[in-house]
Formats: C-alpha cells, sequence, structure tokens
C-alpha cells in the first residue's frame, strides 16, 4: 500500500540553539527526511569591507579581529600578510617566529570550540565534553591575555611585525601547556574516540564526496576530511613554516566522523608545531619601522594563510593613499557552507544539524 | 492490607493520597535540585549554591520564576487540548504511586492484586498527553516531536514488560508487596540482563539520557513543551521529573528490594528513599557522558536489540523457574555468564539500519 | 550504510569511567563576587587614563582612533602650547584596542584594569576630562607601558590553579 505523503517546509530560523549564530536552513521535510534545503543568510552582514575603505591599514586591525572572533589571531595574521606583500615590508625573524606560535594556539583553541559545540549539536546536551575542553580553552586564553591584554579580540598583530615582545612569564607558562595538552587530548580521545554512540551517528553522515570538495572550492579540514592533501601551510608556505616539520592529516570518507578525527589530529600537530618554534625562537626586536599613516604603492596583493576553517584570504587594492581603495575577504565559512546542500540531502533531520556544525563556520565571517 | 489510620477506607485513602501528593512535589523539587549539583561535579564545576544554603532553595526560586510567567497560547492552536495536554500527562505519575509500597504493607494499595500491570498500563497514558500537546502547538516543531513520542514509547514498552515479567515469574505474582517480600537475593543480580533492559527501556518511557530526541534542545528546540510557558510549562517539568521519579521507585522496588535493608522495622521507608536515589544518580550519570540517538537508532535498538534480548531473557527465567523448585542462590551466576555471553554475541548481529535515502530532486 | 557495533558497549563504558573520575578533581570555577582572579598585567580594562600633564593636546589619539570616539575641542593658551578645553570619549561605542595609547608621542594615556563599570543609563557612559583624569586610586595597566609592569600583581592562571590536584 502506498502512503501519500506530503513534503513541509521547517524554518530552522534565524534563533535556534545550534546554528552557530543567526543563520536560517529552509528545509523541506518529507517525514523526517530532508529533501530540500536552502540557506539564507545576510542577517549579521555589518559591511566591514565598505568601512575598510575609510579607515587607515592600521586602524582596521582591531575590525579584522571581529570577523571569526574565537580565531582572531588568525584574521589579524591575514591581513598584515596582504599588506606587507602589498608595500614589501620585512618582518624581522622573531616576529616571524612569535605569529607562528599564536597561529598554533590558536588552532588548538579553535579546534577545541570547533569539536565541543560539534558534540553539543550531535546532542550531548548538558554541554560535558565542551566543558572539558573549555578548560583547556581557558589556559589558552589566559595566555593570550598575558601577551596582548585580551582575551577575544587581540588586535595584536602590527604590519610589519607585532605590537609588543612577549613578557618573560610568557614562555615558561608556554611551555608547560604544550607539556599537559597531550595527555588531555588522550582524554577526549577516551571519552569519544570508541564511543558506540558517536560512532553510530557520524560514521558515514554528510559526505562531502572529494570531486565536490574541490569543485566547491572547500577548504580547511572540510577539504582534508575527504581525502585531499591541501594545506597552505605546505602547498604555498607563509611566514616561516617552511621550517617546521609536521604533518597533514586528512580523512578517508568526508564524513562527520573524518571532518571530526581530523580536527583531533590536527589539534596533536599544532603542538607538534608549537615545540619546535619554541626551541627555534630567535632573539630580536618585532617590528619594523613602518609608519602609522602608511601609503602602499599602487597595485593589489593577495594574501592568505590557513587558519582553523580553511584558506582565509585578503584581496587589496590600494591607490596610494591612507585607506585601502577595495578589500576584499574570501571567508572560508561561506565557501565551504556552499557544499552543504549536497551533504545533507537523503539524510534526517538530526543529521542535518550534526553536518551543519561539523563545519564549522562562524555567521560573522559568513556574513562579514 | 492494614488500612492505616482508624481501620476506615476513607481515612486511609485521604490520608495516603495526601502523602502520595506532598511526596511526588518535594521528590521532584528534590531530584531537580539533585540533579543540577551532581551535574556540577562531572563538569568540574559546583552546581547552584546560591539560592538558600547550598542552593537548597533553587527549585523553589525556579518555581516561583514560573508561576510569575505569563501564560502564552498561540493564536491558532487548539484551545482546550492545549490546555488539557499538561494535565493528562502529570496525572497518571501521581496515580502510579498508588501502589508503590513504602514500607511493608504500607502504601495506598500497596498488595493489589495486579499492581505492576497497574503500573505498566497507567505510564503508558502519558503518550497520549504528550501527542496531545504536540498537536495543539500548532507549530512543526512539536508535530515531529510529538510522533517521535509515540513511535519511541510505543516500541520500548515490549522490552519493559518483558523484563518486568522475568521478575514476576521468580515471584509467582503481580502484586508489588509481594515482589519485595518475595525472595532473599535482589533481582538485579538473579536477572542481570533484566536490570539492563528495563533500565534502558526506563530511560526511554522517560524522555532522558541518551534517548532525549523527543525534545532534543539542539535540534528541535524543545520539541512538544516549545508552545507553553509559565505554569503549563512548570507541569511538563514536573511531569519529565516526576516519572523519571517514578520509575526509580519502580527499579528499586523490583530490582533492589525496595525497603529491605539492615535495621529495617524502623528506617525501611529510609532504605526505600536511598535506592531511589542511587537509581536516580545512575540514571545522571549516563545522561552527562553521551550524545544522543537518532530515531531510527533508537528504534532499531528497540526491536532489533533490546526485544530479542527480553525474550531470551524471559525464556531462561522461565525454564529456571520450571526445573527447579526455589530458585538457589547460585543460579545468579549462571545468569551473570548468560548475560555476559549473551550482550557481546547480539551486538555482532545488531546492524543499525538507516542510511541515505535516495532522493528524486 | 550498515554499523556493527562489534564493541559491545566498551566505548560506552570508558566514557562514563572519565566522567567518573572527574568528580574527584578540583572544580576549576571561582565564585564570583567572593573570589576574583587577577587579570594580567597588560589588561585591556574598561576605562581610558588620561595624564593631564603630559598631554600637549596635539589629538594624535583622537585621530587614530578606528571608530572616532575621542573628542577633543582645544584653544591657543600662552605660549605655543594648547590648554585641552574637552576631552570626551564615549566609553560605550569605544571598543579598547589600544590603538590611541600606542599612537601618543608624549605617553599621557593609558588604560586602566577596571571590568565592573557598569552603569544604568548610557549617557553615563560618555566620559568627561574630570572623570577620565589620572588619579593614585585608578590602576593602570601595562599595555604598551613597560614600566609599569613591575608594580602589578601577577596573573591568575588556570595553569596553576588547577594543576594542583590532578589525577594521574
Amino acid at each position: 500500500m502506498e502512503l501519500k505523503t506530503e513534503p513541509f517546509i521547517l524554518n530552522m530560523g534565524p534563533q535556534h540553539p545550534s546554528t552557530h549564530g543567526v543563520f536560517r536552513m529552509r528545509v523541506t521535510f518529507d517525514g523526517e527526511v530532508v529533501v530540500d534545503m536552502e540557506p539564507v543568510f545576510g542577517y549579521l552582514h555589518r559591511g566591514i569591507e565598505k568601512l575598510a575603505e575609510t579607515r587607515t591599514y592600521t586602524q582596521f586591525i582591531p575590525l579584522t579581529d571581529r570577523l571569526f572572533y574565537l580565531a582572531s589571531m588568525a584574521q589579524n595574521h591575514s591581513y598584515v600578510l596582504a599588506v606587507e606583500k602589498l608595500a614589501a615590508i620585512p618582518v624581522p625573524e622573531r616576529a616571524e617566529y612569535l605569529r607562528v606560535i599564536m597561529d598554533e594556539l590558536m588552532r588548538i583553541s579553535s579546534h577545541l570550540m570547533a569539536v565541543g559545540f560539534f558534540l553539543n549539536d550531535l546532542g550531548c546536551s548538558v554541554y560535558t565534553p565542551l566543558l572539558y575542553m573549555y578548560r583547556e580553552r581557558e589556559k589558552i586564553l589566559d595566555l593570550f591575555e598575558m601577551v596582548c591584554g585580551q582575551r577575544l579580540t587581540y588586535n595584536y598583530m602590527r604590519i610589519g611585525g607585532l605590537s609588543q615582545d612577549v613578557p618573560p612569564e610568557f614562555m615558561p607558562a608556554l611551555k608547560r601547556f604544550v607539556a599537559e595538552m597531550p595527555s588531555f587530548i588522550d582524554e577526549y580521545e577516551q571519552l569519544l574516540a570508541e564511543n558506540e554512540i558517536l560512532l553510530a551517528r557520524t560514521k558515514g553522515v554528510g559526505i562531502l564526496p572529494r570531486e565536490l570538495a574541490i569543485n566547491a572550492s572547500a577548504s580547511g579540514p572540510v577539504l582534508r576530511g575527504s581525502g585531499v592533501k591541501w594545506d597552505i601551510r605546505k602547498a604555498d608556505p607563509y611566514s616561516v613554516y617552511d621550517r617546521f616539520d609536521f604533518e597533514m592529516p586528512t580523512g578517508e570518507v568526508g564524513d562527520n566522523y573524518d571532518r571530526y578525527r581530523v580536527r583531533i589530529k590536527e589539534m596533536r600537530q599544532s603542538l607538534r608545531i608549537l615545540n619546535q618554534a619554541i626551541e627555534q625562537l630567535p632573539e630580536g626586536e618585532v617590528c619594523a619601522k613602518v609608519s602609522h599613516l602608511l601609503r602602499p604603492p599602487v597595485g593589489e596583493a593577495y594574501g592568505r594563510i590557513e587558519t582553523p576553517q580553511g584558506e582565509l584570504g585578503f584581496y587589496l587594492v590600494s591607490d596610494n593613499s591612507i585607506a585601502p581603495y577595495r578589500l576584499h575577504i574570501r571567508a572560508p565559512s561561506l565557501i565551504n557552507l556552499t557544499a552543504l546542500r549536497d551533504m545533507v540531502v537523503g539524510w534526517k533531520l538530526a543529521d542535518a544539524i550534526a553536518t551543519f556544525g561539523s563545519i564549522d563556520i562562524c555567521v560573522a565571517e559568513v556574513d562579514r | 492490607m492494614e488500612l492505616w489510620p482508624l481501620d476506615n477506607y476513607w481515612a486511609h485513602f485521604v490520608l495516603f493520597a495526601a502523602i502520595i501528593i506532598v511526596f511526588v512535589l518535594i521528590g521532584v523539587m528534590a531530584y531537580v535540585y539533585v540533579e543540577r549539583r551532581t551535574f556540577g561535579p562531572f563538569q568540574l564545576r559546583w552546581g547552584p549554591n546560591r539560592a538558600g544554603p547550598f542552593g537548597i532553595l533553587q527549585p523553589v526560586a525556579d518555581a516561583i520564576k514560573v508561576l510569575l510567567k505569563e501564560d502564552i497560547v498561540p493564536a491558532k492552536a487548539d484551545k482546550w487540548v492545549h490546555w488539557l495536554a499538561p494535565i493528562v500527562v502529570f496525572l497518571p505519575i501521581l496515580m502510579i504511586f498508588a501502589v508503590v509500597p513504602f514500607h511493608e504493607g504500607q502504601g495506598l494499595v500497596p498488595d493489589l492484586n495486579v499492581g505492576i500491570l497497574y503500573v505498566v498500563a497507567i505510564s503508558a497514558l502519558g503518550v497520549v498527553g504528550i501527542f496531545m500537546a504536540g498537536w495543539a502547538s500548532n507549530n512543526k516543531y512539536s508535530l515531529i516531536s510529538a510522533m517521535r513520542v509515540i513511535a519511541a514509547m510505543i516500541s520500548y514498552e515490549i522490552p519493559l514488560v518483558l523484563s518486568i515479567i522475568g521478575v514476576v515469574l521468580i515471584t509467582g505474582s503481580l502484586s508489588m508487596n509481594d515482589i519485595v517480600a518475595g525472595h532473599n537475593i535482589p533481582f538485579f543480580l538473579l536477572t542481570p540482563l533484566g536490570f539492563l533492559i528495563f533500565l534502558l527501556s526506563a530511560m526511554s518511557e522517560i524522555n532522558r539520557g541518551p534517548f532525549d530526541l523527543m525534545e532534543a534542545d539542539s535540534e528541535i528546540v524543545a520539541g512538544f513543551h516549545i508552545e507553553y510557558s509559565g505554569m503549563k510549562f512548570a507541569m511538563f517539568y514536573l511531569a519529565e521529573y516526576g516519572h523519571a521519579l517514578a520509575m526509580s521507585a519502580i527499579a528499586a522496588i523490583l530490582f533492589f528490594r525496595g525497603w529491605e535493608g539492615p535495621g529495617s522495622e524502623y528506617i525501611g521507608v529510609l532504605w526505600f528513599l536511598v535506592k531511589t536515589l542511587f537509581i536516580f544518580v545512575l540514571l545522571i550519570w549516563i545522561r552527562v557522558t553521551f550524545p544522543r540517538l537518532r530515531i531510527d537508532q533508537l528504534m532499531a535498538f528497540a526491536w532489533k536489540f533490546l526485544f530479542p534480548l527480553a525474550l531470551i531473557n524471559l525464556l531462561v527465567v522461565a525454564a529456571e523457574v520450571v526445573a527447579l523448585e526455589e530458585i538457589p542462590w547460585w543460579i545468579l551466576f549462571v545468569n551473570f555468564a548468560l548475560a555476559g555471553v549473551l550482550i557481546p554475541l547480539w551486538s555482532k548481529f545488531f546492524k543499525l539500519g538507516g542510511g541515505r535515502v535516495e532522493v528524486k530532486v | 550504510m550498515k554499523l556493527k557495533f562489534e564493541r559491545y558497549g566498551k566505548g560506552l563504558a570508558k566514557g562514563m569511567a572519565l566522567t567518573f573520575r572527574h568528580l574527584f578533581r578540583q572544580r576549576i570555577t571561582t565564585q564570583y563576587p567572593e573570589e576574583r582572579l587577577t587579570p594580567s598585567k597588560r589588561f585591556r580594562g574598561y576605562e581610558l587614563v588620561w595624564d593631564k600633564e603630559r598631554c600637549t593636546g596635539c589629538a594624535t589619539c583622537a585621530k587614530s582612533c578606528p571608530q572616532g570616539e575621542i573628542v577633543i575641542v582645544t584653544s591657543k593658551g600662552e605660549g605655543n602650547k594648547y590648554v585641552v578645553e574637552k576631552f570626551e570619549l564615549d566609553s560605550g561605542r569605544c571598543i579598547f584596542c589600544g590603538l590611541c595609547v600606542e599612537a601618543c608621542p608624549y605617553d599621557a594615556l593609558f588604560l586602566g584594569l577596571d571590568y565592573e563599570r557598569a552603569s544604568y543609563r548610557r549617557g553615563e557612559l560618555v566620559l568627561s576630562k574630570e572623570q577620565l583624569e589620572r588619579t593614585p586610586e585608578k590602576q593602570i595597566s601595562a599595555y604598551f607601558h613597560p614600566e609599569v609592569e613591575a608594580s602589578l600583581p601577577r596573573q591568575t592562571l588556570l595553569l596553576e590553579r588547577a594543576g594542583r590536584k590532578r589525577q594521574k
């Protein structure tokens, strides 16, 4: 007997506990199965790209903090990299090493948040794994507070280096953190790696095939989870990344489980890079002499780094004035999100939310 | 059954009805407090400790807050059904406690000769209330949640009943009083597989723990009680914790021998409360650790894993009861060995369904 | 795609063992009004401190603010100096980025260490010249002023607070 069913549209609206911000998904359901999905965003658009045209290059750095606010150092870094490329400013060695240290600490912190909230979306409704991961993240945020005075929006990097040097108590604390962290990652593995419920919910769910990932310009753990070995730190090394020895973890199938495993393994690789950077850190000054009212030569530049979400790029066009003529931000969250529909169609409601959480977006970056 | 004060049926009835209502309300508030204070240490924090000494007045503060809230009914909702639903969900819980013996032969009707059957029948009425709430709210999220609830709760009734029958077979009586007084060894040792199945089915019946997708906060935003506010929401909240209290009490009676313990003539009631609390802490521990299952995995778990195991458990217990006159104490080793063999073996056969559905675009 | 539960619940038991172990660890939350943590020496706190003696009214800070929150009005005084008549900061809209502190050529601006400055009206957040002046009670932070670092207390680090009772 053929049951006559009718699909209905459910609005997982801008206000929803799991949409990581104000993001709207108009999902068409047939029972519990997703038939179609249409993302609607723009609720958090603040016009950052237009604001850049009326601010000097240094004044824009606090605004880059507010893009993916959970990984602010990486946004700062990408922007100053673009400006330094445009104006051909050399950066001292110590500043480069410190930038790498900050980037990798940021990567660990952001992945902790991403995995924690992914588990939250999966249903640990009292946030237990999230709170365990927050404990480590608090330690990282304490380190950042020691260096630049803030815990969320750092405003630490400047064009030509950093704003100030690290205080003397930073290095012992960092070494202690790096020594303690692997045992905590082992604890997370004990809680989650063989958990049957987690395996049942994430293995084989929300598969992003390799071809589709490449065609959709995905990047970051989303791309590496699908089996593509592409990491800007190795493919197009910026800063001093070519002096470090680390691996690029990839997944096999491209399901939620692979993306989650890639993030956990990347945390371990970040610890490895941190150890090497601490050993190789030279002395010296931390900022090149750059005037506050910088006037780069006429031209354009594209600076990109590997943030915890993927490839973040800043495209700058300058016309020799104190403010950029045009600034465009290639946001990894938005580009990764374009593949969401194909990942979600055919799965159930609970999987749609979990897949969305595994891409790790932040709507502030999607909407800029 | 001794009619407690004055040998008068009506006095007995009124007194115990009052005791049960007070017990349930205070028990639920105590449960809320215990749950929040226990989540704290599991998550490296303290839990509420501001309202009153050690935070004891926190549930009172919650109750006052909820009472003072505005009662909003959606414009297109079905008003009468919307109003009735919390009542229909909460009443069966009070009715379950009618047959629960707090001490030897003391309760409202503790040696009702179909005690456990009455409990199972009444607890199934809650499903109707939840469906009423889901339908009457005129909200697609509630409807999805209500459909899930119906499917899940009906499926988990069967392993629940089958595991209870194992206990009933050994005792030979359906009356709750006789089940406790019946045997010397607690039943969670005698039928470990039955206890496990009962615990998992009970967790699903009360929409808790890894089976709480009926009110999944992160997907369907509180499910069937999404359109309720104020006192009606408090009734749902009370009903959820009340149902947890009821299931813990039933588990304590069936599997842990209720009021028995050293010195039980005087402090039997205290032992009953301690055992109920112990099972509740076990439920909290399970809830704290795990993510939740998806609806099709939940149904597969009930029908393909718990149901066959419950049948096998029943068969084995029946065979033991028929073969031996009196169940000796060494039978528990046999049962443990059986459970230890069956669970890994059956897990190998258990295949989860679901997967991607081909959608014609 | 079919999954087999080959592990018969062992992974679940390991997870529960881990949460059980956490019951005996030290709690890492602080009871706020009674226990307060010390912020770092370079904390960009929620106030701006203006040293009247050193300020010359050049308004470099106002030019370097990304939001334009500092309003300075000066008039000519004796000699070649400015007299600062109005130095106003809208602390409700300030983002405390510290660019003004870095830009000042005479080291006359500092950020504070205070973070408990909520007020009931938005108008009270616009700080005038008198409210911004440096007084000995206001603790200044060492952000971009390393000479102040020695006098500030040490930051409480979670690494040290939580490291005491770790279970191996």
